[in-house]
């Protein structure tokens, strides 16, 4: 079977480059949510990284904070998100992954680390919503500033409006280079695809390379 | 009889039509270079001015900061004198600035607000500007717009030559106006001759922090010093003050001071005096005066008291200082970009004299000496004089430059300023101001790099230039074009006080280094209260420390009982934001002093002494947010000998302090 031979050089460069990319998300940001008003010509914003929140200026996330208690959302504190504990792991596992894959020059287990790297994204991105939703919904009944049917959920991509704050949600780089990682990923299956056609002049597993295809789509 | 009537009417029908039509035309030109101007200086909704000007508060004490070129202003920095508006002077941190030799002084005169120049062009570090009545130096820090040191000047009264920088900023001079006895005692006023003296000082600007000394003084004959400007280029290493009343009068000086054809511009030689006081030849004199610091740290000012001071007297030290002998009871003293020029505006003089570096040292040199006062050899006029402005109008008084090779003067009792050419002398444009103008601002004018657009002219009188508002009425500033040949004005504004004198500098200099908050983190206050949970009520004897915290909408505590009358409340308010612009005020009924004005991550503290029992309000002053009206808190005050314990808290509904 094709899938038996070893990947070739290439293939396997593409794959361990596209790892390692996903360690730009301890360099940059994930994700950027930045908040304008009428009295914030300067701006007002936050980035959410792996593993931590930070204001997009100095004192922007206590800034937020202050605004914040007006229509009663809990104080978005980083120390209270359990999930920045866990993502770094999952991150340097998936690293790992790759990397060995590119090793082995394994097309399955190549594909098992994109596989698993999207359950892994959709995942994160579900819990990211959730996380959006509860500090949206959960407002303190005490609050000064209470509008009937009111909530404050930010959008999780895209521009909502929020009472004077104009909301805009966007990945960042950190993001950005984990699809770049993926995307290296699967044109290393394509290359090697191609490869072996024309040494062996035998078409692929053709389910593996479906999955691959579908990967890229989702 | 009747024919010559009808001549006469039609002639007066003629004289009309043509007087109506020069008059319609006449409104024309006025609108079409009203509005052709209007765009010079209009500065639309949301865009920056170009300049920044600092201008003297003069009989307020104080700096104004204003724009250029719309004359906006944007804010009045307390410097010499109490200002009830953020606390300055009252809150417990700020009032050790005021301290003196003479006690604590809630005002003064402030005249030359003067910007530090590195390699003789202003470099927006820190602005000084000198109290003239109790003599005193301050600097302003240019990244927080507020004073951070004063000091006072011993053996000095009237300290009206002050505060001009050296090239880098080594020195900031003073002087005296008058002429003291020194040390002060009880002696006749008919013995000045005997007795009065004047001083010349010193003042060393640490390059880094800019912390000021009394680095030296200079003893000189009695007369009364009046500006002053440091050489630059060839010059740098010398200061030039003009002195008046050299005929020493102690009485109707406007009568018996402008007798003589000549006063004297002292030059006086710093590096020497550096040499001899490294050498030793200076007297140690046993002096009071103060020198306050204020730091922004712990956004507290510390009085120092300091006791000694180096004398130089020139009999002692050659080659210090020279008189130059100069027309009729000179005012400014001012040096072109060049270094070469010092004009001098003899404002009883005919004409403007300028004298010449390079002739001043070929006649020291060639000891071309006409007399020598006190050790101090006094130049001949013709030895050292470049050349003379004929007809620069009437009462000259202070000159800036350019840097295209003019100089502009002005002229106080013709009301004009006066364009001439350095070098030919000769008078190129000429325009009327309203009225009586004494100081003109360049921006970077008196140093050598001008940036050459526009001339404030720094109007004495008003009179009906504005709306009347009584008897009293505001100063005026001009502000006019000085790009083209043609002078041309652009605008009026009023100022704060009497504008004596204003210095501008290119925004962007200043702009980007403007501080947006203190941080929280680095507020070293010794009564700071860095978050709700830390604040508190002490009770040490009959002081009580209330440590409270301000942030958007409340304070912490906003409940406090426990208090007594005989008791002395010290609030100690610490603003927790953060944010850019969101300063909160606290003030309290009755207190005696005034509000405080707390900046974001910083504290602040109000003394109040409750003087009857009852439940006294207190609250935000200063409008921080939507729900800044509910900002506010109460504090009870019980009978002296009542048995209340210290509470206090912020409750929640349903809770209570009991």
């Amino acid at each position: 079977m094709a899938g038996q031979q070893k990947m070739g050089i290439v293939s396997r460069i593409l794959v361990a480059v596209g790892a390692l990319l996903y360690l730009g998300v301890f360099i940059f940001p994930i994700w950027k949510i930045s908040l304008d008003a009428p009295q914030y010509p300067e701006g007002l914003g936050m980035y959410i990284w792996i593993n931590h929140i930070t204001g997009e200026r100095p004192n922007d996330l206590e800034n937020i904070n202050t605004l914040n208690h007006y229509i009663g959302m809990d104080e978005i504190d980083p120390h209270a998100i359990p999930e920045f504990d866990i993502m770094p792991w999952i991150v340097v596992a998936l690293v790992v992954l790759g990397l060995i894959a590119a090793i082995i020059g394994n097309r399955k287990l190549v594909v098992t680390w994109i596989g698993l790297t999207l359950v892994a994204a959709i995942l994160g991105i579900y819990d990211f919503w959730k996380w959006e939703y509860d500090y949206g919904h959960n407002l303190n009944p005490n609050a000064p500033i209470k509008i009937p049917g009111m909530s404050y959920q930010p959008p999780l991509l895209g521009t909502k409006q929020l009472l004077n704050i104009t909301a805009t949600s966007l990945p960042y780089w950190g993001t950005y280079l984990i699809v770049a990682g993926i995307l290296l990923g699967v044109l290393a299956l394509l290359i090697d695809r191609k490869r072996a056609v024309a040494t062996a002049g035998v078409p692929r597993n053709f389910q593996t390379q479906r999955s691959a295809a579908t990967a890229k789509v989702a | 009889m009747k024919r010559s009537f009808r001549i006469l009417m039609g002639l007066g029908v003629i004289a009309a039509l043509i007087g109506g039509l020069s008059y319609c035309s006449q409104q024309q030109q006025v609108t079409k270079s009203s509005s052709d101007v209007a765009s010079r200086v209009y500065v639309p909704p949301g865009q920056y001015d170009e300049f920044y000007a600092f201008m003297s508060g003069g009989f307020s004490g104080q700096v104004t900061v204003h724009g250029l070129p719309s004359g906006r202003l944007f804010k009045i920095i307390p410097v010499f004198s109490q200002y009830p508006e953020n606390g300055y002077g009252y809150s417990e941190e700020t009032k050790p600035m005021l301290m003196t030799s003479h006690g604590f002084v809630p005002w003064d005169d402030s005249h030359h607000p003067e910007l530090s120049q590195t390699d003789g062009v202003p470099d927006g570090r820190w602005l000084f500007i000198n109290a003239n009545n109790t003599p005193r130096v301050a600097r302003i820090d240019l990244s927080t717009f507020e004073t951070v040191e004063i000091i006072e000047l011993p053996n000095s009264a009237g300290n009206h030559a002050s505060p001009f920088v050296t090239q880098n900023t080594e020195y900031v001079v003073a002087s005296t106006r008058f002429a003291v006895p020194i040390p002060q005692r009880d002696v006749p006023i008919s013995e000045y001759k005997k007795h009065f003296g004047a001083t010349i000082s010193f003042i060393s600007v640490d390059p880094e922090t800019g912390d000021m000394d009394l680095a030296f003084q200079i003893r000189v004959p009695g007369y009364d010093y009046d500006l002053a400007h440091a050489g630059k280029g060839p010059s740098h290493g010398w200061v030039f003050f003009t002195s008046y009343n050299t005929e020493q009068a102690h009485s109707l000086l406007e009568i018996n001071a402008s007798r003589k054809d000549k006063d004297f511009i002292a030059a006086v030689n710093w590096k020497k005096a550096e040499e001899y006081i490294k050498q030793g030849k200076y007297v140690e004199e046993e002096v009071v005066y103060y020198n306050n610091e204020y730091d922004d740290k712990t956004h507290t000012a510390v009085a120092h008291k300091r006791t000694k001071v180096k004398v130089l007297y020139p009999k002692d030290c050659p080659g210090l200082i020279y008189y130059l002998p100069t027309p009729k009871s000179p005012h400014g003293v001012d040096v072109d970009p060049s270094g070469e020029y010092i004009v001098a505006g003899g404002k009883l003089a005919t004409v403007i004299p300028v004298h010449s570096f390079s002739k001043m040292l070929k006649a020291i040199e060639n000891k071309e000496f006409e007399g020598e006062i006190d050790g101090i050899p006094v130049l001949k006029y013709e030895a050292v004089i470049a050349g003379e402005v004929e007809n620069p109008g009437l009462g000259p008084l202070h000159t800036e430059f350019d840097g295209k090779g003019y100089a502009y003067t002005t002229a106080f009792i013709s009301s004009e300023i006066v364009k001439w050419k350095l070098g030919t002398w000769e008078v190129v444009d000429r325009i009327p101001v309203y009225y009586s103008v004494g100081h003109l601002c360049i921006p970077g004018g008196d140093s050598r790099k001008p940036w050459g657009k526009y001339v404030i002219a720094l109007n004495k009188i008003t009179k009906d230039r504005y709306l009347p508002t009584g008897p009293e009425l505001c100063h005026a500033a001009q502000l006019i074009d000085i790009s083209g040949d043609k002078m041309k004005l652009l605008l009026d504004f009023p100022t704060l006080g009497e504008p004596h004198y204003a210095q501008a500098i290119p925004a962007e200099i200043l702009m980007k280094r403007s501080v947006k908050i203190f941080k929280l983190e680095e507020n070293q206050h010794p009564y700071a209260t860095k978050s709700e949970k830390e604040a508190r009520v002490e009770r040490k004897g009959n002081e009580v420390h209330i440590y409270m915290t301000a942030i958007r909408s409340h304070f912490t505590p906003d409940n406090i009982e426990g208090v007594k009358v005989g008791d002395k409340v010290y609030f100690h308010v610490t603003n927790l934001e953060q944010d850019w612009d969101i300063p909160h005020g606290f003030a309290i009924i009755g207190a005696n002093n005034a509000e405080i004005l707390v900046m974001p991550g910083q504290t602040k503290t109000l003394v109040w002494e409750p003087k009857k029992p009852g439940v006294y309000p207190f609250y935000c002053t200063d409008f921080c947010s939507a729900l800044h009206q509910e900002m506010q808190g109460y504090i009870r005050v019980s009978p002296r000998n009542a048995n209340v314990k210290i509470s206090y808290g912020t409750y929640k509904e349903g809770e209570s302090g009991q």
